[in-house]
C-alpha cells in the first residue's frame, strides 16, 4: 500500500447502499423440492458436463447425473430423488435466454438420499490428493459466483506450494446476504471446511476476510475458529469491490497480484466461504453439491430473505416459495446488482453459482437516458484497478480496440464501479464487455485463419509432393521404357544380324 | 404453480444499480456556490450589474437552444436545462465589468456557447473553457468596454442609479461619467510601472486603488469579493463537487512566484495579497480551473494543471502586456490538458508505471513476509 493510502484510507471503489437488511436478519428458510428440476449441464466454468443417465432412469438424491468433460469441468448430481424425464434444451439463466442442455428431473417427493454416499469420520487421515478427488466427485465449484471447479484449484494450489488460503466472506455486493447468513448459521461447518482445504493444499494459514458491516458473522466465525490457530478472522472495511480477488489479496496480505498472473503466483489461493461449507459436506457426509443458500431480495419481493434451494429449481418457483412479488419487477437479476446477470424471464433454473435472485422495482434500477460525458472523472476515482474508464470508453466508441487494450482494457474486472457513479448514466461496463467480446472473436478468427492457412499450406506441399512423385515416376518409367527400347533394339540388332524376327514386335513387350 | 409474468424487453447490462449522481446536480451546486458573490456584486454595483447578468444568462439559453435545434438534437429542451449553458453564462457574466452595455453580454454569450462549445460538438467536447474563450475574445476585440471599471457604490450611497437609470446604463444610452470609473489595482500598477514610478511610491498615493478581502472596490462580480468566492469554493469542496488539487495548484502557482519576486524586489513586483485578491484568481481557482470538461481527469494532473494556471497568471500579469492573466492562463493550460492526461495516469493495479506486470514478490513484500 502506498503512502497516500496510509494517510487517506482506501481510495478505490465505491460505497453503495448495501440494502442487506432486513433480508440478512430473516431466519433461513428451506425450500421444498419443486415438482420439476432443470439441471443445466453448463453451470460451472469450463466444458459442459456429459450426461451419464438416460431418459426414464430413476435416480436418488446425490446420484451422478453427468460426468466432467475435460480438465476444467465439474460433475453434476441429482438434487432430489425421482425420474429423469428429459435431456434437452432449456432457456439458460443468462440475459440472452439462449438454449442450454439440461437434465430434467421429476421429483418423487421423497427426497431420498442415495445409499452409497462415501462419508468420512477421520478426514484429516486422508491423503491431500484424496480430498481433492472427493471434492471433484462431489461436483463442488466456487460458490461466490465464478463457479471454478474447486478440486482443480485445490490440487493446483498444492502443486504451486501456496502458503496462505484466503477465505472470501466479504460479500461486497449490495443486497446479497447468503454468505453472511451461512457464516452466522454454519460457522463450525465452514471452519471445518477451511481446515480440510488447508489439509488439501498444504497451506499453513487461512485468513477469513469479512466486511465489518457483518458483525454477527464476524463474531460467529471468530467463535468457531477460536480453537484453531491456523484459521484467523479478519474484519475488512466495507467497500465495493472488496470481494474481488485482487483487492482481497491486497488488503489481507499487502501483496499485489501481477497483471495476467494467478493468486498462486503470490502464494495464495482465494475461496468463498460457501465453498468451504460444500467441501466439508462433501468430505464428512459424502454429499455432493446439490443445493445452495441464496438471497432473494429487491424492492418487488414480498418477503426478502435467504433460503436453501435445490440446484435446478426454477426462479419462478423460488420466488413463489419466498412469498411472491409485491409488484411487477422492472428487472430480474441472478447474482448481485453490480455484477449479476439480468434474466430474460423467470423460467430459468438456479445453478450452483446463484448467490441471489433480485427482483428490482423501477426506482431501484434508476434507469435514465444516457447523456454526454462531461469528463467529471468520477469513474477514474472509483476504478479499483486504476484505469481510466472514460478514455477506454472513447477508444471503444471510436472502434479503436487496440487503443483500449493499450490503456488497460484487459485489466478491467467488470466490477461496475464506473457505471455506478457515472452522472451521465453511460453504460461503461457494456462498452468494455462489448470490446472484450469483439477482441475474443477477433482472436478466434485469427486462430481459425491460421488453422486454415496451415491446412492450405499442408495441401499445397502435399500437392507439390504428389506432383514431384508423379513426375519422378513418369521419369522413371520413361527411363525404363527407353532402357527397354534400347535393349530391344540391341536384341533386334542381334536378331537382324542373326536374320530372325523384326525389332517392331519388341515394343509391345 | 403461480408463474411470474415478467419478460425482459432486452438484456440489461450490469451494474443494475446506480449511485444516483446526475450531471445537473454538479451544475446546480456550482451555481449555488456563486450566489453569495453574485448578490454581493449586485449590492455593490447596483441595477446595471443585475441587468447585464440577466441579459447574459438569457442570451446563453437562447443560443444554446438555437444551436441544439440547428444540429437537429432531439430533446433540446432537456439538454438546455441540464444547467451547463446557464453556468457558462453565469461565469462569463461574473468576469465582465458590471456596467458593460447589453451587447457585450449578448456577444459574449454567442462566443461562449456557439464558438466556444457547440462548434466543438457540444457538452463535454470543447477543448477550451467557453466562458474564458468569450471573455478573452471580448477583451481583445473591445478593450475599452472590458476595462471600464465602475467604482463600488453600495446601495446606501446616493450615486446609485435606480432601476430605470440602471436600464439606461445597460442599454448604453448613458455614458459613464469619469468620476465613477476607476482602474483596477493590477491595471494601475501596470500603468505606473510603465511610467517608471516604482510600486512603493505608486501604491502609497492617495488615489491608488485598494485591495480588500470583502471586495468593496472596482472590479467584476467575479473578482470583487474574494472572501465570498472562497466561501463558495469551500462549499463545493465540502459537497465533493470539486476536488482540492486544481484550486490549491492555482493558488500555490500564483503565491510562490509572487512571494519570491516581492521579497527580492518589492518596488517592482506586487505582493502576495495583491495578487491573490486581485483579478479572477479566486474565481479561476475554484470555479474555472475546476471545470470538468477542460481540465485533466487525474488528481495529479489537476494539480499540475492548477500550478500551470497560477504560474502563467503571475507571468502574464508581471511580464506581459495585459494587467490581468487568469483567462489567458486558463486557455493556455486547457490546450495542454490532453498532453497532461496522456502523461499523468494512475498506476494500474498489478502493473508498474511503465505497464509491465509487477514482480510477484518485491523486496519490501518479502521483508514483510519474513517479519
Amino acid at each position: 500500500m502506498g503512502l497516500m493510502e496510509k494517510f487517506f484510507g482506501l481510495s478505490w471503489g465505491i460505497h453503495p447502499e448495501d440494502h442487506k437488511r432486513p433480508a440478512a436478519d430473516a431466519v433461513t428458510r428451506v425450500m421444498p423440492t419443486p415438482e420439476r428440476l432443470y439441471i443445466s449441464l453448463a453451470q460451472h466454468l469450463g466444458a459442459p458436463a456429459l450426461p451419464t443417465v438416460l431418459v426414464g432412469q430413476k435416480v436418488k438424491k446425490g446420484d451422478r447425473l453427468a460426468n466432467p468433460q475435460g480438465p476444467v469441468s465439474a460433475a453434476l448430481h441429482a438434487p432430489a430423488s425421482g425420474l429423469v424425464v428429459a435431456i434437452g434444451e432449456i432457456p439458460a439463466p443468462h440475459p440472452s435466454g439462449l438454449p442450454v442442455l439440461a437434465v430434467t428431473l421429476e421429483s418423487d417427493g421423497l427426497d431420498a438420499w442415495a445409499d452409497d454416499l462415501e462419508g468420512c469420520d477421520a478426514p484429516f487421515d486422508l491423503e491431500p490428493d484424496e480430498i481433492s478427488r472427493r471434492v471433484a466427485a462431489a461436483g463442488v465449484v466456487g460458490m461466490g459466483g465464478a463457479t471454478f471447479p474447486s478440486a482443480l484449484k485445490l490440487s493446483s494450489s498444492r502443486k504451486a506450494g501456496i502458503r496462505t488460503l484466503i477465505m472470501n466472506g466479504g460479500e461486497c455486493e449490495p443486497y446479497l446476504s447468503c454468505d453472511d447468513r451461512l457464516m452466522r448459521d454454519k460457522a463450525d461447518v465452514i471452519v471445518d471446511g477451511i481446515r480440510l482445504m488447508l489439509h488439501a493444499t498444504g497451506a499453513q494459514a487461512a485468513l477469513v476476510g469479512i466486511e465489518d458491516n457483518k458483525p454477527e458473522a464476524i463474531a460467529a466465525m471468530r467463535l468457531a475458529a477460536a480453537p484453531y490457530g491456523e484459521v484467523s478472522v479478519r474484519p475488512l472495511p466495507a467497500r465495493y469491490p472488496m470481494g474481488s480477488e485482487k483487492q482481497l489479496i491486497l488488503v489481507l496480505t499487502g501483496q499485489e497480484t501481477p497483471a495476467g498472473r494467478l493468486p498462486a503466483d503470490v502464494g495464495v489461493a482465494v475461496h468463498n466461504v460457501g465453498t468451504a461449507k460444500a467441501v466439508s459436506d462433501a468430505i464428512r457426509l459424502g454429499r455432493p453439491l446439490v443445493s445452495r443458500l441464496l438471497t432473494i431480495n429487491g424492492g418487488a419481493v414480498g418477503r426478502p430473505g435467504n433460503l436453501l434451494a435445490p440446484v435446478g429449481a426454477l426462479v419462478e418457483d423460488v420466488i413463489a416459495f419466498a412469498g411472491g412479488l409485491k409488484e411487477p419487477p422492472a428487472r430480474l437479476i441472478m447474482g448481485g446488482p453490480m455484477m449479476g446477470l439480468s434474466l430474460p424471464h423467470a423460467r430459468v433454473p438456479v445453478i450452483k453459482g446463484t448467490s441471489g435472485i433480485l427482483a428490482f422495482s423501477a426506482a431501484e434500477t434508476n434507469d435514465r437516458a444516457q447523456e454526454a460525458c462531461i469528463r467529471c472523472a468520477s469513474c477514474v476515482r472509483a476504478c479499483p484497478i486504476g484505469l481510466l474508464p472514460l478514455e477506454m470508453a472513447r477508444h471503444v466508441e471510436a472502434g479503436d480496440l487496440k487503443g483500449a487494450v493499450r490503456i488497460g482494457l484487459k485489466d478491467c474486472i467488470a466490477c461496475g464501479c464506473c457505471a455506478y457513479v457515472c452522472p451521465a448514466h453511460i453504460p461503461l461496463v457494456q462498452y468494455f464487455s462489448h470490446a472484450k467480446g469483439a477482441l475474443a472473436a477477433e482472436d478466434r478468427a485469427k486462430l481459425r485463419a491460421e488453422a486454415v492457412k496451415k491446412l492450405a499450406q499442408a495441401r499445397s506441399t502435399r500437392l507439390a509432393q504428389e506432383a514431384r512423385e508423379k513426375a519422378e515416376l513418369a521419369a522413371r518409367r520413361k527411363a525404363e521404357r527407353a532402357a527397354a527400347a534400347k535393349a530391344a533394339r540391341e536384341t533386334a540388332g542381334t536378331v537382324e544380324q542373326s536374320g530372325t524376327e523384326p525389332a517392331a514386335g519388341s515394343a509391345s513387350t | 404453480m403461480n408463474g411470474i409474468a415478467y419478460h425482459a424487453e432486452r438484456p440489461f447490462a450490469a451494474p443494475h444499480a446506480h449511485g444516483g449522481g446526475k450531471i445537473g446536480r454538479a451544475m446546480l451546486f456550482v451555481q449555488l456556490a456563486l450566489v453569495p458573490a453574485t448578490l454581493f456584486g449586485f449590492w455593490l454595483y447596483g441595477w446595471p450589474a443585475f441587468f447585464l447578468w440577466a441579459i447574459t444568462l438569457l442570451s446563453v439559453l437562447v443560443f444554446e437552444f438555437l444551436s441544439l435545434r440547428l444540429m437537429g438534437k432531439k430533446q433540446a429542451e432537456r439538454t438546455l436545462f441540464d444547467g451547463s449553458a446557464l453556468l457558462t453564462g453565469w461565469l462569463l457574466a461574473m468576469t465582465l465589468p458590471p456596467w458593460s452595455p447589453w451587447w457585450i453580454g449578448m456577444l459574449g454569450a454567442f462566443i461562449a456557447i456557439v464558438i466556444g462549445k457547440q462548434v466543438f460538438g457540444g457538452l463535454g467536447q470543447n477543448v477550451f473553457n467557453p466562458a474564458m474563450v468569450a471573455r478573452v475574445a471580448l477583451l481583445i476585440s473591445f478593450p475599452l468596454q472590458l476595462t471600464t471599471w465602475v467604482m463600488p457604490m453600495p446601495l446606501a450611497s446616493t450615486l446609485i442609479p435606480g432601476v430605470v437609470d440602471g436600464l439606461h446604463i445597460t442599454l448604453g444610452q448613458t455614458p459613464l461619467p469619469d468620476a465613477m470609473t476607476s482602474a483596477s489595482l493590477l491595471g494601475y500598477a501596470k500603468t505606473e510601472l510603465s511610467r517608471g514610478v516604482d510600486l512603493a511610491q505608486a501604491l502609497a498615493a492617495a488615489h491608488a486603488p485598494q485591495i480588500s478581502w470583502l471586495g468593496v472596490r472596482a472590479g467584476s462580480l467575479g473578482e470583487s469579493s474574494a472572501l465570498l468566492l472562497l466561501l463558495g469554493g469551500l462549499f463545493l469542496l465540502a459537497t465533493r463537487v470539486i476536488r482540492w488539487q486544481a484550486p490549491v495548484g492555482v493558488l500555490a502557482g500564483v503565491l510562490l512566484p509572487a512571494l519570491l519576486a516581492h521579497a527580492l524586489a518589492p518596488e517592482k513586483y506586487l505582493g502576495v495579497e495583491s495578487h491573490l485578491l486581485s483579478g479572477a484568481v479566486m474565481l479561476g481557482a475554484f470555479f474555472i480551473a475546476t471545470d470538468y470538461v477542460t481540465s485533466p481527469t487525474t488528481g495529479m494532473g489537476q494539480l499540475v494543471f492548477g500550478l500551470g494556471v497560477g504560474l502563467m497568471t503571475w507571468v502574464i500579469r508581471t511580464l506581459g502586456g495585459y494587467p490581468e492573466g487568469v483567462a489567458f492562463a486558463i486557455l493556455f493550460m486547457n490546450a495542454l490538458t490532453p498532453l497532461i492526461d496522456r502523461y499523468i495516469r494512475p498506476r494500474i493495479l498489478g502493473r508498474t508505471r511503465s505497464g509491465k506486470p509487477v514482480s510477484p514478490l518485491s523486496g519490501a513484500d518479502r521483508a514483510k513476509k519474513g517479519a
